[in-house]
C-alpha cells in the first residue's frame, strides 16, 4: 500500500503535519523512478505544484472538498482544456483540448490536483495496452506483464503511486480488467452516472468514465464528486450529488453467482477455490448464495463487438483530416484527404474495429449481425434485471485469469476479445459493476472480483462490497 | 456467412480507408475468424424480441432550449491541419470545368 487513503491524509494536512507540496513531490518521485513503465503520456509537474502551493497557502480549516490535495491521473482521452489529448493515437498527435470533459471540471471544483495525461490503448480499444501509438505500459508488478487495458496506463501510475487515484474510461471492462491485474479497485458506474461530455466517443451506448484507486472509499468518493446529471449530456441521469458511500444496506445479503460460470474450464483454478472459500465464509456470516442461471454469456462477446464496432466505426468517421488531427502530405483531393490521413493516422486495431463495424452495418448483412446482436443484448439486459429482483448483488469474476506477458495475446485479436468476457456484461446491460483485488494467483500477480449491481444501485453495491470484502482476509489488497 | 476479398475491398472504400492489398489477407481472417465465433448468435431464438436502441429507455430529460457560444472562431481553428486567418484550408475538391 503506498497511500493510506483520502481521510488520513486530510488528517495529516489539518494537522499541520504535511503538505500538498510534499505529496506532489513524492508522486513526481515516483513518476520519475517509473518512467519506463510508458504509464504518463505527459506530467503537468509545475501546474500541479503551482496547485498544491496554492491549496497550502489557503491551509486546512473548516471543511475540505472531498478531493482536497488528491493527486489524480486523468486517461489521454478526456478532454482537459488547453491541454494536449491524442486517445493514444496518432491521428491526435498535436491536439489541444479547447475544453475540458466535465468530470474534469468536477474534478478541479473538488479540490484535486491533475498530474498528468496517461497512457491507454488506441481510442480505448484493446485489453493490454499494447495497441497505444505512444508505446506500451508495463505492469508495476511485474514489468514482464502487461497492466491490462484499455486505462492500463490509469491502472500503473496509481499502482506505482504516480498518483492517489485516477480516471479512465470503461466501454467493455477497460477499467475493471487493468484493476484487477494491478491489484487495484476499479469502478464502472451505471450507464448516465456520468457524463460523457469530453471523452472521446468509442461505443456511445456502452461508454463510461470509471475510477481507479487502491481503496474502495477512496474510489467511492472520486465517483461521487464526478458523478451527476450534466446539460452537456442528454444520457446523464443521475441526480447531482447524490451520496455514494451511504447506504441502509446492512444486509443480510443475497448474492447472486453463476454455477456454470464457476465451471468454466478457461477459469484460474486459484480463482475458483478462494470464490469458493469466500462463499463459504459469507454464508457462514448469515448471507445467503443464489444459484442464478446466466444463459447467453457465449453470446457476450460477439454482441458486444459487433455493437461497439459499430458504435466506433461512426464516432471514428469524425477524423477525416479536415477540422482537427493529422491531414496526410499526399492529401490532394477529398478522398485522399479521407483515406490517406486515416489510414495513416489509425492503427491496426483501431482499423480492424472500423471495417468490422462497418460490415455489420452494411446492406446485406445489417440485419444478421446489426440488428440480431441489439436483440440479444435485450434478452441479456432483460435476464440481469430479473437476477436483481431476487439478489442484491452478483459475483463473478473480473478475468478469466491474471496479467498475461507482453507481446502474448497481441497477434491474436480474437483471444484479446475474449479478455472481456466476464466484463462486457455491465456494459451491454449499462449496470454498475466493480473490480477488487482478489488474489494473488500463483504467479503472484492478482486476480480479481467481480460485483454487479441493479440500475443506479450503487450505494448498496458499495455497501454490500466493503462488507463482504471485510469478511474475506485473502481478498485484502496484496 | 464468411467475407470475401471482394467486400472487404467494397466496406474498406465505405470507411473511407486505403486499400492495402499486401494486408488484406490478415484482415480477412481476422474478420472471418471473430464472423465465424459471432455465429453462436444464430442459435439464439430472438423472435419477438424488440432491439435494444438506446440505454436510456426512459427519455432524456429536456433542457432549456438556449444558444451557448462555448467556442470562438480562433479556438475553432486552433486544431486545423492547415488554415488561413479565416478559414479551414483544404484541398481542392471542385475540378476546373470549361466555362
Amino acid at each position: 500500500m503506498i497511500f493510506d487513503g483520502i481521510q488520513c491524509y486530510h488528517d495529516r494536512l489539518r494537522s499541520g503535519l504535511q503538505t500538498v507540496r510534499a505529496e506532489v513531490l513524492a508522486c513526481l518521485e515516483r513518476i520519475h523512478r517509473y518512467e519506463s513503465y510508458g504509464a504518463f503520456l505527459e506530467v503537468y509537474a509545475e501546474e500541479a505544484l503551482a496547485k498544491a502551493d496554492a491549496l497550502d497557502a489557503q491551509g486546512f480549516g473548516g471543511d475540505l472538498a472531498p478531493l482536497t490535495g488528491v493527486v489524480v491521473g486523468v486517461k489521454d482521452n478526456i478532454c482537459y482544456k488547453n491541454h494536449r489529448l491524442t486517445a493514444g493515437s496518432h491521428i491526435l498527435e498535436g491536439f489541444v483540448s479547447l475544453y475540458s470533459a466535465t468530470v474534469v471540471e468536477r474534478l478541479e471544483e473538488a479540490g484535486a490536483v491533475i498530474i498528468g495525461r496517461l497512457n491507454c490503448d488506441e481510442f480505448a480499444m484493446g485489453s493490454s495496452n499494447e495497441n497505444s501509438a505512444f508505446g506500451p505500459v508495463r505492469n508495476p508488478l511485474d514489468p514482464d506483464r502487461v497492466p491490462g487495458g484499455s486505462s492500463g496506463g490509469s491502472a500503473a501510475a496509481v499502482a506505482f503511486g504516480g498518483c492517489h487515484l485516477s480516471l479512465g474510461t470503461d466501454t467493455g471492462g477497460s477499467v475493471r480488467q487493468p484493476a484487477s491485474y494491478c491489484g487495484l479497485v476499479g469502478i464502472k458506474p451505471t450507464y448516465g452516472r456520468v457524463s460523457r461530455h469530453g471523452i472521446v466517443a468509442f461505443g456511445s451506448s456502452f461508454d463510461q468514465v470509471g475510477v481507479f484507486g487502491e481503496h474502495l472509499e477512496d474510489a467511492v468518493t472520486l465517483l461521487s464528486c464526478i458523478s451527476g446529471a450534466d446539460d452537456h449530456d442528454a444520457t446523464c441521469t443521475a441526480s447531482p450529488g447524490e451520496p455514494l458511500n451511504t447506504s441502509s444496506s446492512n444486509g443480510p445479503y443475497r448474492l447472486g453467482y453463476s454455477p456454470e460460470w464457476l465451471e468454466n474450464p478457461a477459469l484460474s483454478p486459484v480463482w475458483r477455490q478462494r470464490m469458493q472459500e469466500a462463499m463459504k465464509t459469507w454464508e457462514e456470516a448469515g448471507h445467503t448464495l443464489v444459484p442464478c442461471s446466466v444463459q447467453g454469456l457465449e453470446c457476450a462477446i460477439p454482441v458486444y463487438y459487433i455493437l461497439a464496432t459499430a458504435e466506433a466505426s461512426s464516432n471514428l468517421s469524425r477524423y477525416a483530416g479536415m477540422h482537427y488531427g493529422y491531414r496526410s502530405p499526399e492529401a490532394h483531393s477529398l478522398e485522399t484527404t479521407l483515406k490517406k490521413s486515416r489510414s495513416q493516422g489509425f492503427g491496426p486495431e483501431v482499423q480492424r474495429r472500423i471495417l468490422l463495424g462497418t460490415f455489420v452495418l452494411s446492406e446485406g448483412y445489417y440485419d444478421a449481425y446489426y440488428a440480431k446482436a441489439q436483440k440479444v443484448r435485450r434478452q441479456l439486459k432483460d435476464r440481469f434485471d430479473q437476477v436483481f429482483e431476487s439478489c442484491d448483488a452478483f459475483v463473478l469474476p473480473t478475468t478469466a485469469g491474471s496479467a498475461f506477458r507482453l507481446g502474448e495475446k497481441s497477434s491474436d485479436p480474437l483471444a484479446m476479445y475474449l479478455e472481456d468476457q466476464f466484463t462486457v456484461l455491465a456494459n451491454l446491460t449499462g449496470l454498475p459493476a466493480l473490480s477488487i483485488p482478489f488474489g494473488p494467483d500463483t504467479n503472484g500477480m492478482p486476480l480479481g472480483l467481480q460485483f454487479m449491481g441493479p440500475s443506479f444501485g450503487e450505494a448498496a453495491l458499495f455497501e454490500i462490497t466493503g462488507r463482504l470484502q471485510a469478511l474475506v482476509p485473502n481478498i485484502q489488497p496484496l | 456467412m464468411k467475407v470475401n476479398l471482394e467486400t472487404l475491398e467494397r466496406i474498406t472504400h465505405l470507411a473511407r480507408l486505403e486499400w492495402d492489398p499486401d494486408r488484406a489477407d490478415a484482415m480477412l481472417e481476422d474478420m472471418n475468424r471473430f464472423l465465424e465465433y459471432a455465429r453462436v448468435l444464430d442459435q439464439a431464438p430472438t423472435e419477438g424480441v424488440a432491439p435494444l436502441v438506446y440505454m436510456n429507455e426512459n427519455g432524456l430529460p429536456p433542457r432549456e432550449d438556449r444558444v451557448i457560444a462555448e467556442t470562438n472562431h480562433e479556438e475553432a481553428l486552433m486544431n486545423a491541419p492547415s488554415k488561413d486567418s479565416d478559414y479551414f484550408r483544404v484541398p481542392k475538391v471542385l475540378k476546373k470545368s470549361g466555362g
